[in-house]
C-alpha cells in the first residue's frame, strides 16, 4: 500500500479532516497550526500530481473502488493539476498571511472558526478541481460558496453582511441553474461521469435538452465566474471581506468556475456543441462588455480595493474573450491568465492587506504619498498594476500577447484594437494609485502607521516577485497551458 | 410556555418517543426511507421541542453548546475517518468492500458509521442553529 | 410523451422555478427573498424526482416479487441538495438576523439609503 496512489483523494481529504479539528481546539494557534499543515501538504501533493501528468498521462481515482461509471472517480490530467497547484499555493501563501491580518479585523475569540472556514472552502475549491463526477462538482461548488459566503460577513463594517447576503442570493442561483443544467444531462445520458457522459452525448448532438442543459450551465457558471452583467455582486464582496479573505478569493474563485466552465465545454460536451447555439459570439461580446464597462468604473473608485474588485471583473472578461475565440492560442491565453491573474490579483490584494493593517483603510485620500510611507509596498502595487495593464515583463503581458495572437490568426482585427485599448483603461485606473502614492504628500508626517509583520510580507512579496517571475520565466505557464489546452482539444473526436 | 400545564405534560409524553423515532429511522435508512440526514433532524427537533416548552436554559444544561460545536465536528472527523479506514486496510478511499471478509457486511458496516456521522452531523448543526437563533432576544425598536 | 399532460411535472417544475425567480427578483424584503430562493431550488428537485419513476416500477428496496424499481440515485441526489438548501436558508437567515441588528431594518431600499451614508463606527455583532 502506497501512499502516493492516494494523493487524489488526499488532496481533498486532509483539509477535509483539517476543518474539524480546527473546530474542536478553538485555540487559534493551534487551528492555525492545523490549516497551515493541511494547506502545505495540499500544496506538495498538487506539485506531485502536476509533475505526475506533465506527459500527458491521466490519473483516475476510483472513490469506494465502484469502477466507474458506477462510482465517483476523480480524475487529474493537465488542466485541472494547473489549478490544484494555483488554489493550493494561493492558500498556503494566505494563510500564512491570514495569521497576523486577522487580528486587526476580526473578534480573537473567532479565529478558530475563521480558520474552520477557510478550511472548507480550501476542500471545495479543491474538490471540484479533481472530480470528475458531474454532481459532486455541484457539491464541492456549494461547500466553497457557502463558506465563502461565511467568510465575507466576517468582515469589519457591516456592508460586509449585506455583501454576503447579496452574493448569496446570486450565487445560489448560480449554482442552482448548474445543477438544473447537470439535471437534465443526467437524464439523456443516464451518467454522472463527466467522460461517461461524453461518449453518450455523440449520437444526441443538437437535441432540445443537451442544448438547454448547455445553456443553464453556461449561465449558473456565469454568475460564479462574475462575467458582465452577472459580475455585481463582486465588487461588494471583494471590497469588505477580510484582506485575506479578498486575496483568497480574488485569486481562486472565480478561477475554478472558469475551470468549470472549460471542464463542461471540452470534455463532456465537445466542440461541436459551438455549432449549435451561438455560445461564442455571446461569450466574446460579454467579455468585450465586462472588460471595458468594469475599467470605466474602475476609474471611478474611489476606495483602492474596490478599483481593483473592479479590475479583477475586467480581467475575467479577457479570460472568457480568450474561451470565446476558441482556437487553440485564445484557450491556451485563457488558462494561462487564469494563473497569471490568480497571482497578480492575489499579489495586489495582499499588499492591500498590508495597507489595511499599517493604515486602516484603502480610501484613496488615506494613501497620500503612500510611496514615501510605505515604498515597498507601493513598488509592489505599481509592479502588479504594469502586470494588469501587460506591460512587457510581466506575466500580464504573456497572457495578452497569446490573446492578441488568438485574434490576429482569426483575422479580427477589430478585435486587437478593443483589447488594446482596454489596457489603456487598465493605465487610467492604475495611474489613479501612482498619482496619489507618489505626486502627493502625506496628510500627516506621522502616517507611516504600524510595523508590518514578516509573516504578512513575505507572502506579498513573493507573490510580487512571481508577477514579475512569470512574465520572465514563462516555463512553467506556458508549458502547463498549452499541455492543458491540448488535452481539452487534443482529446476530442 | 412553562406554565401551562398541557403543553408540559404532553412534551415530557412525546418527547422521548421523537428521539426514539428519530433511532429508528436512523437504523431502517437501509430498508425504506431514512437515513442519517432525516434521524439528525428528527433528534433535534425533539430537542428543540423541549427548548421551546422548557426554556433554552433547562435544555442548555444538558446539552451545552461545546458539547454541540464538538457533536457536529465529531460527525464529519467519523465520515473521514471510515474513508481513511478504507485506505489503511488497503483499499481506496470511503472503500467499504475491504471493512470485512465478506464484502456485503463490509457495506453494512460502512454505510452504517457513515450514517452515524452524518446523523451527528445534521443534529449538531440543526441545534447549533437554533441554540443561536434562539439566544438573541428580542430587538427593541 | 410529447403531450402537454404528459409534460406535466417538466410544467410544474417550470412554473416553480420561475416562481421563485420572480420573488427573488421583485421583492424588496431580504426574508421574501430567501422564502423565493427556497422555491427556486425546490425546482430542481422536482426536475431530478420527476422522471426518476418508472412506469410500473416500486420502490427501490428489494423484495421478492418485484422485478421492476424505480431509480434510487436522482433520490440520493436530490437528498444532497435538500441539504445543501437547507444550510443555504440557514445562512442567509443568520445573515438578516445580523443585518436587522446592525442596519435597523430588513428592506433592500433602505438598506441601500443607509449604505450612502458614511459607515457608523459601531462594531459588527
Amino acid at each position: 500500500m502506497s501512499i502516493t496512489q492516494h494523493l487524489p483523494v488526499l488532496q481533498v481529504a486532509l483539509p477535509l479532516l483539517a476543518a474539524p479539528l480546527a473546530l474542536i481546539v478553538r485555540q487559534r494557534r493551534v487551528a492555525f497550526a492545523i490549516l497551515l499543515a493541511a494547506s502545505l501538504a495540499c500544496l506538495a501533493i498538487s506539485l506531485a500530481l502536476w509533475n505526475h501528468v506533465q506527459d500527458g498521462s491521466v490519473i483516475s481515482y476510483a472513490i469506494g473502488s465502484w469502477p466507474p461509471p458506477w462510482g465517483i472517480e476523480y480524475r487529474v490530467d493537465r488542466l485541472n493539476a494547473f489549478v490544484l497547484v494555483l488554489v493550493s499555493g494561493m492558500a498556503s501563501l494566505v494563510l500564512l498571511f491570514s495569521w497576523r491580518s486577522i487580528e486587526a479585523e476580526i473578534a480573537e475569540d473567532r479565529h478558530y472558526l475563521f480558520y474552520t472556514m477557510f478550511a472548507l472552502c480550501l476542500t471545495g475549491l479543491l474538490g471540484i478541481t479533481i472530480t470528475g463526477d458531474a454532481f459532486n462538482v455541484f457539491v464541492f461548488l456549494e461547500v466553497s460558496s457557502l463558506s465563502t459566503y461565511v467568510l465575507i460577513a466576517m468582515g469589519q463594517k457591516r456592508r460586509a453582511l449585506v455583501a454576503a447576503y447579496q452574493y448569496l442570493i446570486m450565487g445560489t442561483i448560480g449554482a442552482t441553474l448548474i445543477v438544473m443544467g447537470i439535471g437534465m444531462l443526467y437524464l439523456m445520458t443516464g451518467t454522472l461521469n463527466l467522460y461517461d457522459m461524453a461518449e453518450r452525448l455523440g449520437p444526441l448532438q443538437g437535441q432540445r435538452p443537451v442544448l438547454a442543459a448547455l445553456a443553464f450551465i453556461t449561465v449558473g457558471v456565469s454568475l460564479k465566474v462574475a462575467l458582465f452583467p452577472l459580475h455585481q455582486w463582486l465588487p461588494n464582496a471583494y471590497t469588505y471581506a477580510p484582506s485575506a479573505v479578498s486575496a483568497f478569493l480574488a485569486a481562486t474563485a472565480t478561477k475554478v468556475a472558469i475551470y468549470v466552465l472549460l471542464r463542461f465545454y471540452f470534455s463532456v460536451f465537445g466542440q461541436t456543441i459551438f455549432l449549435d447555439l451561438p455560445v461564442r459570439p455571446l461569450l466574446i461580446a460579454l467579455a468585450l462588455a465586462g472588460m471595458f464597462v468594469a475599467s470605466f468604473l474602475a476609474i471611478y473608485q474611489l476606495d483602492l480595493k474596490r478599483l481593483f474588485a473592479f479590475s479583477s471583473v475586467a480581467q475575467v472578461g479577457y479570460i472568457v474573450l480568450g474561451i470565446g475565440m476558441g482556437n487553440a492560442a485564445g484557450l491556451t491565453s485563457s488558462v494561462l491568465h487564469l494563473f497569471n491573474h490568480g497571482i497578480t490579483k492575489g499579489a495586489i490584494f495582499l499588499l492591500l492587506g498590508l495597507v489595511v493593517f499599517a493604515l486602516g483603510g484603502t480610501q484613496l485620500s488615506r494613501l497620500k504619498g503612500l510611496g514615501k510611507t510605505m515604498p515597498i509596498t507601493s513598488i509592489g502595487l505599481v509592479i502588479c498594476g504594469l502586470s494588469l495593464i501587460g506591460i512587457p515583463g510581466t506575466s500580464g503581458f504573456i497572457s495578452k500577447w497569446y490573446l492578441i495572437m488568438a485574434a490576429v490568426e482569426l483575422g479580427h482585427w477589430w478585435l486587437v484594437f478593443l483589447i488594446v485599448s482596454s489596457s489603456l483603461l487598465a493605465t487610467a485606473y492604475v495611474w489613479k494609485f501612482v498619482d496619489v502614492a507618489y505626486f502627493q504628500s502625506p496628510e500627516t508626517p506621522a502616517a507611516a502607521g504600524r510595523a508590518l509583520p514578516l509573516t504578512m510580507v513575505l507572502p506579498a512579496l513573493l507573490l510580487t516577485a512571481s508577477t514579475l517571475y512569470f512574465g520572465i520565466d514563462t516555463r512553467f505557464t506556458i508549458g502547463s497551458a498549452t499541455g492543458a489546452v491540448a488535452s481539452m482539444i487534443g482529446a476530442q473526436p | 410556555m412553562r406554565n401551562d400545564l398541557i403543553l408540559r405534560v404532553v412534551a415530557k409524553l412525546l418527547i422521548p418517543f421523537i428521539l426514539l423515532f428519530a433511532v429508528y429511522v436512523q437504523f431502517h435508512g437501509d430498508f425504506g426511507p431514512g437515513g442519517g440526514f432525516q434521524a439528525g433532524v428528527i433528534f433535534a427537533a425533539g430537542i428543540v421541542l423541549h427548548a421551546l416548552i422548557f426554556g433554552l436554559d433547562r435544555t442548555k444544561t444538558f446539552l451545552p453548546e461545546p458539547w454541540v460545536e464538538s457533536i457536529m465536528a465529531l460527525g464529519v472527523l467519523l465520515y473521514v475517518g471510515v474513508g481513511l479506514a478504507g485506505i489503511i486496510l488497503g483499499g481506496n478511499f470511503l472503500d467499504f468492500f475491504v471493512l470485512d471478509a465478506d464484502s456485503i457486511t463490509g457495506q453494512h458496516r460502512g454505510i452504517f458509521w457513515i450514517e452515524i456521522g452524518v446523523a451527528l452531523t445534521v443534529a449538531g448543526v440543526m441545534l447549533k442553529i437554533f441554540y443561536m437563533f434562539a439566544a438573541r432576544g428580542p430587538i427593541d425598536e | 410523451m410529447t403531450t402537454l399532460a404528459g409534460s406535466f411535472t417538466y410544467l410544474v417544475t417550470f412554473l416553480l422555478m420561475m416562481a421563485g425567480f420572480f420573488i427573488i427578483i421583485a421583492r424588496g424584503n431580504l426574508i421574501k427573498k430567501l422564502i423565493g430562493l427556497g422555491i427556486f431550488q425546490s425546482s430542481v428537485y422536482l426536475l431530478y424526482v420527476g422522471p426518476a419513476k418508472i412506469v410500473g416500477g416500486t420502490a427501490p428496496i428489494l423484495a421478492a416479487g418485484f422485478t421492476v424499481y424505480s431509480n434510487p440515485l436522482p433520490h440520493v441526489l436530490i437528498l444532497t441538495a435538500i441539504v445543501v438548501g437547507v444550510a443555504t436558508l440557514a445562512l442567509g437567515l443568520a445573515l438578516v438576523v445580523l443585518i436587522r441588528e446592525s442596519y435597523g431594518t430588513i428592506e433592500e431600499d433602505d438598506i441601500l439609503k443607509l449604505d450612502i451614508l458614511p459607515e457608523p463606527e459601531t462594531e459588527q455583532a
